[in-house]
């Protein structure tokens, strides 16, 4: 007999939106506050309410269910309201912060590095600053036949100088599912945690998604396909970037295991090197610049740890070490593709 | 009053922007706002087409702003734009054909491909970068008038920014040191009353972004922002004691963007209708044209052959911008840093 009721699936902003609206109805102190997070701010007696959400339409709808109080849309002011969050974190609210665009960061790093993921260290343990800040990232990478994306300020990765910071905990969701479980585990946990959410995960990321609140934990990365030949290991779209080299992989009798990060730090060491113990080559698939990336600092932990499993050099596969071009055919090449991975494993196996 | 009733003059078809000959001046007035709008209509049809641009913020309805104020500069001085741009290009004079490749990602375009809508500019035409990181631009305006000042060249340099970037930190910090050091510079605030969807009076706490003039010592005022005139005049005086020595001014022009914030953005779920109609009912092209058929000097007729003339250009940009090159794989590593030997040793 038919099942009656199919698994519901979600997309990502959705899925980030249901985490955020069940977390502020569990906890009074939850806030939500950036830019045009409900827009046409201050115009409900005009009619006007929710007119945007954000990049991902995350915060959509939760002005009319938590009202102008909680859920606070700013004036272009990113180190104010940044630096506000701190402040409001450390006085007993947990606010959710979005900062429209990663590249943003720029404007209110100060207040990142120095003051939320300092501040629990420097006050002796005494303080606790449980914030988030929610970041959207990322670039297309498609090829179209001419024109272009976001160019240089609207479309960086950036995770690297974030996950670089000690006292921040950053988080890269890849589906729905894990999108809405690190959300929440991001939201309940005491220290100041970034979510980077990609701008084009697209149906890559729908899936199901319980309709109850869950944790995915933070520090936990995921084996999302086993296999025994070679490590391909990613976060964010590079997963599915790896698992789609894994299928071709497959045809030619190649069993590629991918690793999902989902946190940048503190990185699930662990995993990593229980896989490469198995599998002897590891591939690190980046969409950041190479230099002090991700992927050059996986590289090293696992060569100091466990470099005698090794049977070939570690191979990362990063953005080009460019700022984001502006034209479609250059952004192409600029982002990670799959035919880079598949090289890489020729070369391991060569 | 800058108009006056003079004969239009044989050499009058393209003006220049500092012609105290009315004539002259009126020409190159309109020609720029029109050359703006038409490269806008443009581009937004070839968006709606599926010309894949990239985001792009159309600067439709604020023509008069770039050109009035840029119509009180000389070639030399420097303006720092915003995220809306492509209006300040055209009126500081970058050439619409390679404009238009840019948009194109072709290797033949303003920033060979690289910049796209969000940076695209010209600095042979001293125009120190479109800018989407709001508030950014206006610091680079403050370094290009503190560099005037201290090499002597009597520049003065001009700081586009919307009402929506006058939230940022950087633009108080800009004021100021501008003020402190009494820079030649001008702010001009476009103040066309939504941050994407937030309006002005939600996001400023001052009736006026020219109030808070006051706080830093400096004039400011708020002018018509449809009128180019108007714009002219505020923009005009500001320049001059820019020039002379006096520090920097804030001019506030009052506008109104008639599309949505980018090519994706729903204005009605933001904008009253009728508050739309009012606006697009005091538009700055068609208040120039109502003005030179009442008091002149120049007829419909020259108007609507500068019109004719601009979409020709227009056919030329976009045919320049199909038919360029696109970059190749090498340019993605061209110019990230400068090399050794074209620094001095």
């Amino acid at each position: 007999m038919k099942e009656s009721t199919a698994l519901r699936e979600l997309s990502f902003g959705p899925s980030i939106n249901e985490a955020l609206r069940q977390e502020m109805r569990r906890d009074p102190n939850v806030i939500v506050i950036g830019e045009d997070i409900a827009g046409a701010a201050g115009r409900a007696h005009l009619g006007f309410v929710d007119a945007w959400g954000g990049p991902m339409r995350a915060t959509r709808g939760l002005i009319t269910e938590f009202g102008p109080e909680r859920v606070i849309d700013t004036p272009i002011s990113e180190m104010g309201f940044v630096g506000a969050a701190v402040g409001a974190a450390m006085s007993g609210l947990r606010p959710v912060v979005e900062v429209m665009f990663v590249d943003l960061i720029g404007m209110c790093y100060d207040q990142i590095i120095n003051q939320a993921a300092k501040m629990h260290y420097m006050m002796g343990g005494r303080v606790k600053v449980p914030m988030v800040i929610r970041t959207a990232y990322g670039t297309r990478g498609d090829k179209r036949s001419y024109g272009g994306g976001a160019a240089a300020h609207h479309s960086q990765t950036l995770y690297s100088v974030l996950a670089h910071i000690p006292g921040l905990k950053v988080v890269v969701p890849s589906t729905a599912y894990n999108a809405k479980g690190l959300t929440i585990a991001a939201i309940r946990d005491d220290g100041p945690v970034v979510v980077l959410e990609h701008k084009f995960l697209g149906l890559q990321a729908k899936g199901h998604v319980p309709e109850e609140p869950y944790v995915v934990p933070i520090g936990k990365a995921a084996i999302v396909r086993p296999g025994k030949d070679v490590t391909l290991c990613g976060a964010g779209r590079m997963t599915h970037l790896c698992v789609e080299a894994a299928d071709a992989l497959a045809k030619d009798g190649i069993a590629a295991e991918v690793i999902d990060l989902l946190t940048l730090n503190p990185l699930d060491e662990e995993t990593i090197f229980e896989s490469v113990r198995r599998t002897h080559r590891l591939i690190v698939v980046d969409e950041d610049t190479p230099v002090c990336s991700m992927a050059r600092d996986i590289a090293a932990r696992v060569a100091e740890n466990v470099f005698d499993y090794l049977d070939a050099p570690v191979k990362t596969v990063t953005a080009a070490d460019t700022p984001v071009p502006f034209s479609a055919v250059l952004e192409a090449i600029y982002t990670p593709r799959v035919e880079q991975i598949l090289e890489a494993v020729r070369q391991q196996m060569g | 009053m800058i108009v006056s009733k003079a004969t239009p003059g044989a050499a009058a078809e393209v003006g220049a922007p500092n012609a105290r000959e009315p004539v002259q001046q009126c020409l190159w007035l309109y020609e720029r706002m029109s050359l703006i709008r038409q490269f806008e209509e443009r581009l937004k049809w070839l968006v709606e087409t599926g010309a894949p641009v990239g985001p792009v913020h159309f600067y439709i309805g604020q023509e008069a702003v770039a050109v009035g104020v840029c119509a009180a500069l000389e070639e030399t001085d420097w303006v720092a734009s915003t995220h809306r741009g492509h209006g300040h290009c055209i009126a500081k004079g970058v050439e619409v054909a390679p404009m238009m490749a840019e948009l194109f990602g072709k290797l033949s375009g303003t920033n060979r491909g690289k910049g796209g809508s969000m940076h695209i500019t010209d600095i042979t035409k001293h125009i120190l970068g479109v800018n989407p990181i709001n508030g950014a631009g206006v610091a680079h305006a403050v370094g290009a008038a503190l560099s005037a000042k201290v090499r002597k060249t009597k520049q003065v340099a001009v700081a586009f920014f919307g009402e929506g970037s006058a939230g940022v930190g950087t633009v108080h910090e800009c004021m100021n040191m501008a003020a402190i050091w009494k820079l030649p510079l001008v702010f001009v605030c476009e103040n066309n009353g939504y941050a994407q969807t937030t309006p002005v009076e939600y996001a400023c706490a001052v009736g006026k972004i020219a109030d808070r003039a006051a706080a830093y010592g400096m004039p400011g005022v708020t002018v018509d922002g449809q009128d180019v005139f108007a714009v002219l005049r505020a923009a005009s005086d500001a320049v001059e004691r820019a020039r002379s020595g006096a520090g920097p001014s804030l001019v506030e022009c009052m506008t109104y963007r008639y599309f949505g914030h980018h090519q994706s953005d729903d204005t009605t779920r933001y904008r009253p209708a009728e508050e739309e109609k009012a606006a697009k009912g005091r538009d700055c092209l068609k208040g120039f044209r109502d003005r030179m058929a009442s008091e002149g000097p120049l007829t419909l007729a020259q108007l609507d052959a500068v019109d004719q003339k601009n979409k020709l250009r227009m056919d030329e940009a976009v045919e320049f911008a199909k038919s360029g090159p696109l970059p190749e794989a090498a340019d993605l590593h061209t110019d990230v840093y400068v090399p050794a030997e074209k620094s001095p040793s």
